[in-house]
């Protein structure tokens, strides 16, 4: 495929009118944009999409990628970076996605502090198959796979994050752009695993618009490398009950990370194969 | 021709599977080939552990069912195996635990008088074993010194202990022109993906097939190779996914349990054309079955694993040579066709240790299109092989995709594309076809012209090559099962009357697929207990069927 000025493809898009995905498309198109201006060029990004609504956006971009399993965006984006670490790697993906089928490759990501961004669309529903609730939907969520309501509080995926040593983990909201697209520059821009919580509507199956726009501000990041402060700033918000919903890079630190750093060795293959049935005699 | 056999047995915990592997080491130094099976229950300590070590001055590939040497560590060897003792045979015992007819050893007494290490009871035994078997002390100290690296001196003064107490009760020739390298089989596979140029190595840890991970970690520096652990089967074949699409050659391991996992990285690998290797080393099933023990009943699973329909190849070795040969064939078919590419091994073969040839292998050259700009990832081609290209590369975009998509990788839903795509596939099925259907990928030994022919593959192959001329018989056997190489199969069978199948499955396998090409077996050795048969059992099961 000829990539042409836009970054934009010109594949027909099918997300419903009034869709967060167009949000996060909006300002991830930006971000690379800044990226390019800033010297690193549009080829060395991949971006990793799991299965569903989300996951189209690897279509509608013209961008290397790799449109993966439902869930499984994470182990297919760590095999990309450790195969070559001057590729920026980005997963997007959805809440059922990332938080349920694939939720095991989210904390084992998190642990070993792989340096790719998770960037999770956030609607706190199933789209693409209509509806049902996910991890994130809140207390009592009626949905077709559960018409009496659920009976289990959400997963606070921030708290989650933290705890399985993630190094920069930050919520953002698809209506405040601005605020979305400087949390999507630093989360590549870190050296280590990075994970953005996208909360956006689904405008077909659980639009809550006023609801956030109520409820989200911007937390202050004056203490972001502090773990308690960024732990109790995840739990302003339960995913389920009213109260304020905090915006921003909750937590933000430096430690070893995979790929190591490591120097290319030359070796003869055959010679070490060779050595190695000698040794064995 | 000398062919000596060598049980040794003992608790878990005692060093068994060690014992046998020096063993076999000093064989290999006297000149002779060896052939090495472990036979070890799912526990860490405690149960009864055995191997047979087989020493002769041909090539071999399994055991025999009598043997010259009984090496005990404990009492279960004698009360288990002395049955199987043959008829000039000896019994060697640590005297100190067990009670036996033949030559005790106070193994205890021995290492306390110098001092040593309860580990170096091994060392007393082997010294045994060569001083009953009649080797001079000048041939046998340099051995062990070599295979002795630590405590040498100790080691040394044990072995002349054990030596000094025995007599010798067989006059063994040494061949000499020693020794060849003794490897696992799955260090053999494990040594054919590096020579197929293999890069990365992402493996779960799963019996029997964790050797090739635990190796290949162990050479990962001086070969130019990363190997990974993750969290599961499922990351593992997704992350080796991202590794050949970036780039990188890639190969993954497991057993049944853990390619469960795998099936649904394996359809995405069929549709989005990524290559992958893919090496499964069966146990009994069904579900965790008999963890350490053999089996040759996941064939039908991989040959249909995954939902679709996508060409694979799939491979299965029965020698030391052909695990390196088809370990560097299964990278370059992988690359070459974009296809997943399987060995289909066994706990026999993996866990098996085989003396082999100490020749480098001389793998066929990838022979890689080149990438056409501007570049799509799915550009159509007669052979419906499209062209590699990896990220980053300035001005085209490498889009990948496990929806049916069109030639760019795009989504798509159009009836048109999905005909078209699925006839891509099909293309590619026949290339892969026309590199299988070849006379090399079928193996004929034995009485290559009689009438009665024996199908056999894998490890059940190596016990049947040891007795099928001996019986007039022909051993046809597929080096490659999938995509089936049918004609040169037929040709193989040509003039064939009576066919006879050996398989290590409760229901048959294998013949299916040859009844999908009209090739109808009269009967059917089915062996279904975890157990790989000595060479005398099969003999005579098959003797019967004459």
């Amino acid at each position: 495929m000829n990539p042409d000025a836009t970054l934009i493809s010109d594949t027909k898009n099918t997300w419903c009118p009034g869709c967060g995905n167009f949000s996060i498309q909006h300002a991830f198109k930006n971000v690379i944009e800044e990226f390019e201006k800033e010297g690193i060029p549009r080829e060395k990004f991949v971006l990793v999409s799991g299965i569903g609504c989300h996951a189209k956006i690897v279509d509608y971009f013209r961008l290397n990628s790799f449109y993966s399993l439902h869930g499984r965006t994470i182990p297919v984006a760590t095999g990309i970076k450790m195969a070559n670490p001057e590729l920026k790697v980005i997963c997007f993906a959805g809440d059922g996605d990332l938080y349920a089928e694939g939720l095991d490759h989210l904390i084992h990501a998190a642990k070993r502090n792989i340096d790719i961004t998770v960037i999770c669309h956030n609607n706190r529903v199933y789209g693409l198959t209509t509806g049902q609730y996910t991890p994130t939907s809140p207390y009592g969520y009626r949905g077709r796979s559960t018409p009496e309501g659920i009976h289990e509080y959400p997963l606070n995926i921030i708290e989650m994050v933290l705890g399985s040593g993630a190094t920069f983990v930050a919520r953002a909201y698809s209506r405040n752009i601005p605020l979305l697209k400087r949390i999507m520059h630093d989360a590549i821009s870190h050296p280590g695993f990075a994970h953005i919580d996208v909360l956006q509507i689904c405008a077909t199956f659980f639009n809550v618009t006023s609801f956030y726009d109520e409820h989200v501000y911007e937390t202050s990041e004056v203490n972001v490398t502090q773990f308690e402060m960024a732990c109790r700033t995840g739990q302003q918000w339960n995913y389920s009950d009213p109260g304020p919903i905090p915006l921003g890079i909750f937590y933000k630190t430096i430690r070893s990370s995979l790929p190591e750093k490591r120097e290319q060795k030359k070796v003869d293959r055959m010679k070490s194969i060779q050595d190695i049935l000698t040794g064995h005699s | 021709m000398a062919d000596i056999s060598v049980l040794i047995g003992g608790k878990a915990g005692d060093g068994i599977s060690q014992a046998g592997q020096v063993t076999g080491s000093v064989f290999s130094s006297l000149g002779y080939h060896v052939y090495q099976y472990v036979d070890y229950p799912s526990l860490i300590r405690g149960g009864h552990n055995f191997c047979i070590i087989r020493a002769a001055e041909l090539p071999i590939t399994a055991f025999r069912s009598r043997f010259d040497v009984i090496i005990a560590f404990d009492q279960q060897t004698v009360d288990l195996h002395g049955d199987s003792l043959s008829d000039n045979g000896i019994i060697i015992y640590d005297s100190g635990r067990v009670k036996a007819e033949g030559q005790g050893i106070p193994l205890s007494q021995i290492i306390s008088m110098h001092q040593g290490l309860p580990v170096m009871g091994n060392t007393a035994m082997i010294s045994a074993l060569l001083r009953v078997l009649g080797i001079p002390w000048d041939l046998a100290e340099p051995v062990l010194r070599r295979k002795m690296p630590k405590s040498t001196e100790k080691n040394l003064d044990i072995a002349h202990a054990a030596w000094n107490i025995l007599t010798p009760k067989q006059d063994l020739v040494v061949p000499g022109g020693g020794p060849r390298p003794f490897l696992s089989g799955n260090e053999w596979i494990a040594l054919g993906l590096l020579a197929g140029g293999l890069d990365a190595y992402i493996a779960y840890p799963m019996t029997p097939s964790s050797g090739i991970l635990h190796f290949l970690a162990s050479v990962k520096e001086e070969t130019g190779i990363q190997v990974y652990h993750p969290e599961s089967e499922i990351a593992v074949i997704l992350m080796a996914l991202g590794f050949s699409y970036a780039g990188k050659k890639a190969a993954v391991g497991t057993s049944g349990g853990g390619f469960c996992l795998m099936t649904e990285g394996l359809s995405l690998a069929g549709q989005a054309e990524i290559p992958i290797v893919i090496v499964v080393s069966q146990r009994t099933g069904p579900s965790t079955g008999l963890p350490t023990y053999t089996a040759q009943s996941d064939l039908l699973f991989i040959r249909h694993a995954g939902q679709g329909e996508f060409p694979r190849w799939i491979a299965a070795p029965a020698t030391p040579e052909e695990a390196m040969f088809l370990g560097a064939e299964a990278i370059r078919i992988a690359w070459e066709f974009q296809v997943p590419a399987f060995i289909l091994t066994d706990k026999t073969f993996s866990e098996g240790l085989f003396t082999g040839s100490p020749d480098l292998p001389d793998p066929k050259p990838h022979e890689l299109k080149a990438p056409v700009f501007p570049y799509s990832r799915y550009m159509d081609q007669p052979d419906g092989i499209s062209p590699l290209l990896s990220p980053p590369h300035p001005g085209e975009i490498i889009k990948v995709n496990s929806y049916t998509h069109d030639f760019e990788g795009i989504t798509s839903e159009d009836p048109e594309i999905t005909n078209t795509m699925a006839e891509k596939r099909r293309r590619k099925e026949e290339a892969l076809k026309e590199q299988s259907d070849r006379p090399e990928n079928v193996i004929i030994s034995g009485d290559e012209r009689s009438p009665v022919c024996i199908i056999a593959w894998g490890s059940v192959r190596g016990q049947v090559s040891e007795f099928a001329k001996n019986h007039s018989i022909r051993l046809v056997s597929p080096l490659i099962l999938e995509p089936f190489p049918v004609n040169a199969f037929k040709t193989a069978l040509d003039g064939v009357t009576r066919i006879i199948i050996a398989e290590e499955s409760a229901t048959g396998q294998i013949d299916k697929i040859l009844m999908e090409h009209g090739i109808v077996p009269d009967k059917l050795i089915l062996r279904y207990d975890g157990r790989p048969s000595a060479i005398e059992e099969l003999e005579e099961q098959v003797r019967r069927e004459l």
